[in-house]
């Protein structure tokens, strides 16, 4: 009895310490554990859940896929968690795939909060976190580290670009209606600022809270101010039920226009051009943009029924560059991937001669679109018009701007 | 411009419009959970998860057969009354001994599956519904513009609201039914067929979340979540109003509505809380809710 007890306490100590041990025995210019693993973490029900979730799994998979399904010789595994868009829901599943399972790599971390801890988590394990879904600058400013890379946009970009456009058009009078929570106070504050130097003024602003049905009241406000343009700095399902109460509210036959600073092809898709038409936006990925997006989206509307979002192309593009970065480095060491990711261009069906900075923002071009009238439309899923490509130097914060440590200035 | 608080006093009325019209959803919402807490002593927390069958009924009948608002208002209704019959017969019937945790748990759940359902099937951004062709547009009454649309929401719902109530307090099928809330033995020992009456009831308080889908979903984006972000709200009505009571619960929703719609002119970032703040204040001064009894 007394000896068997020692033999399964014997069992049980090697076996909670053998996945250490094979960390261990990766020396550089090896893969750790044998496998690239790389984790999804997402909304996977919640309000985002359209942006990425599934999809971002799908597109994922796709990536791998085309890559040939292994890197140096060893197998590449996909994992996937839901974060409920919960930041201590997402740190903790990152530090478990990190800790336990010996997953290298996380990305689409959806939800700037989850994005933040997971950054953080990242760095002190020494893997890599690829952001697509997230838009909070802070991920390349002040929180900014080496295991970090912010792929797809950023509030900056979003508010550069579609505010900087509007004003241009002579929309330079505006009145936001602001999610209350970090991401939609910080887009606010971003676009109030471009809006401002570009000459315009902000007459006032309403913060209502995340996951309103009904805006009819807010609106009504933003109806009094006479502002020109109405800002939406909110997302996903606020964003479709703002516009809606806004078209039954008579707000646009009363000469007031949206400008949607945070809107992806499914909200244009759920909300229906009659409703969306005429809308401003800033976008990363369209795809219907030339042959090699349409071909790519095909693919995916056979296995997702839906057009890729910019999140969702996003995610392809991460896992495939650090594929190819895993491959250039001959390792999955952390620092050593991040340098070829760093080194390589971003060259596929999501950015031309993208470029990851020193502080982790991957730069490349991004476009401001305007959302089709029903009559314009020729096809399903043919909804926007691009009205100007912004190349990436111009579309994103310049480095001299960035607060950064990792910057030398 | 005359002003009360710094707020001019024409975007106050323009508000108070708008919280009738959010007012006359939680009454009709509140007033079936009302009913079936009164009668069958159930929670019913698939309350918004039928709200939002509902309104995916109305966009599936205009997607697949063609069938107009109008139609949805008719066909809706009954539909998901009757799937309501099926969730009794099958699950509640079976709990009615037992303490109302039970029938708050199994709702609960069945509220997740069915969103769950949904949501694999449809995703979460909603489908669009457009406003009948006879109700678009909206008249501009000085201080505001109201859609027709919400104006007939007002209408709809007060007017279905007030018609239960009569039906419930003035004719015999209501006495029946309030009889069997008293005491079902005595009603069945009179030759009442009560589990039918109680199967039946359900039916129509479900029913009625059916039909605030309908109205809801040229309004609201129609998606699986709908239900889940109102039903919470819905709930604060009926326990102010007092659980189980009819009059209360239509008074207070649309009360309520207006309160709220204040609030998101002096401090919108309240607006969501300020409910959930008179709900607290009421169960502190008044247990039974403002029009319940103690029993």
């Amino acid at each position: 009895m007394y000896r068997k007890s020692i033999v399964t306490a014997l069992a049980l100590a090697l076996c909670s310490t053998l996945p250490a041990a094979a960390q261990k025995a990766a020396a550089p210019g090896k893969v750790s554990g044998d496998v690239v693993k790389i984790g999804i973490l997402t909304d996977m029900s919640g309000v985002y859940s359209d942006l990425g979730g599934q999809g971002a799994i799908i597109a994922a998979q796709m990536a791998i896929d085309d890559f040939g399904g292994k890197v140096l010789g060893k197998p590449i595994m996909l994992v996937s968690a839901d974060h409920q868009n919960k930041a201590d829901v997402g740190t903790n599943k990152a530090r478990e795939w990190f800790d336990r399972d010996g997953v290298d790599m996380v990305t689409d971390l959806l939800n700037s909060g989850v994005a933040l801890g997971v950054s953080n988590v990242a760095k002190e394990k020494n893997r890599i976190a690829i952001v697509v879904g997230a838009g909070s600058t802070d991920l390349t400013g002040d929180k900014c580290n080496a295991n970090t890379i912010h792929y797809a946009y950023d509030n900056y970009a979003l508010a550069n670009i579609t505010g900087n456009a509007v004003v241009k058009k002579g929309g330079d009078t505006w009145f936001f209606l602001t999610a209350d929570y970090a991401f939609g106070q910080s887009l606010e504050k971003n676009t109030s600022e471009v809006v401002k130097k570009a000459g315009g003024k902000v007459l006032g602003s309403v913060r209502h809270p995340l996951s309103t049905a009904d805006f009819s009241s807010y609106l009504l406000q933003a109806q009094a101010s006479k502002a020109k343009i109405i800002g939406l700095a909110n997302a996903g399902g606020d964003t479709i039920n703002a516009i809606k109460a806004a078209n039954e509210f008579g707000i646009v036959e009363g000469g007031q226009k949206f400008a949607g600073l945070l809107v992806f092809i499914t909200d244009v898709h759920s909300l229906g051009l009659q409703a969306a038409q005429g809308m401003l936006l800033t976008d990363g990925f369209y795809w219907d943009m030339n042959d090699d997006t349409r071909k790519w989206s095909d693919r995916f509307l056979a296995k997702h029924k839906a057009r890729p979002t910019m999140v969702q192309a996003g995610d392809y593009s991460a896992v495939l560059h650090y594929l190819k970065a895993v491959q250039a480095a001959g390792t999955d060491e952390a620092q050593a991937v991040m340098a070829k990711m760093r080194e390589i261009p971003v060259n596929d069906v999501f950015a031309k001669n993208g470029k990851v900075r020193e502080d982790g923002r991957m730069v490349h071009d991004m476009f401001l679109a305007q959302v089709k009238s029903p009559g314009e439309s020729k096809r399903p899923w043919d909804y926007y018009k691009i009205v100007e490509v912004v190349p990436g130097d111009k579309a994103f914060r310049p480095l001299s701007q960035s607060t950064c440590p990792l910057v030398k200035k | 411009m005359t002003e009360l608080f710094g707020v001019p006093l024409q975007a106050l009325l323009g508000q108070v419009l708008l919280g009738l019209v959010n007012g006359s959803f939680y009454a009709i919402l509140s007033l079936g959970l009302a009913i079936i807490f009164g009668l069958l002593n159930i929670i019913n927390f698939a309350h918004g998860a039928l709200y939002m069958m509902g309104a995916f009924a109305a966009w599936w009948l205009l997607e697949k057969f063609g069938l107009n608002y109008w139609w949805a208002l008719a066909i809706v209704p009954p539909l998901i009354g009757l799937v309501g019959i099926v969730i009794e017969r099958l699950f509640l019937r079976w709990l009615n001994q037992l303490d109302h945790l039970y029938g708050l748990l199994l709702t609960f759940g069945l509220a997740l599956v069915i969103e769950g359902v949904f949501r694999y099937f449809y995703g979460v951004s909603g489908q669009p519904y457009s406003t009948p062709d006879a109700l678009r547009g909206g008249k501009n009454l000085g201080f505001m513009f109201l859609p027709y649309y919400r104006a007939w929401v007002v209408a709809a719902s007060l007017a279905v609201c007030l018609a239960t109530w009569f039906v419930i307090e003035k004719t015999k099928l209501g006495a029946y039914l309030r009889a069997a809330t008293e005491n079902p033995r005595l009603l069945q020992a009179f030759g009442v067929n009560v589990p039918l009456l109680i199967t039946l009831t359900y039916g129509f308080g479900v029913a009625l979340a059916g039909f605030a889908g309908v109205l809801a979903a040229p309004i609201f984006q129609v998606g699986p979540l709908m239900g889940s972000n109102l039903i919470i709200v819905v709930f604060a009505v009926v326990v102010i109003g007092g659980m189980g009571s009819i009059l209360g619960s239509i008074v207070t929703g649309v009360g309520l509505g207006m309160i709220e719609g204040l609030t998101k002119v002096y401090y919108p970032q309240f607006s969501d809380t300020v409910v959930f703040m008179i709900m607290a204040l009421v169960l502190l001064l008044r247990p039974a809710g403002l029009f319940g009894k103690e029993r």
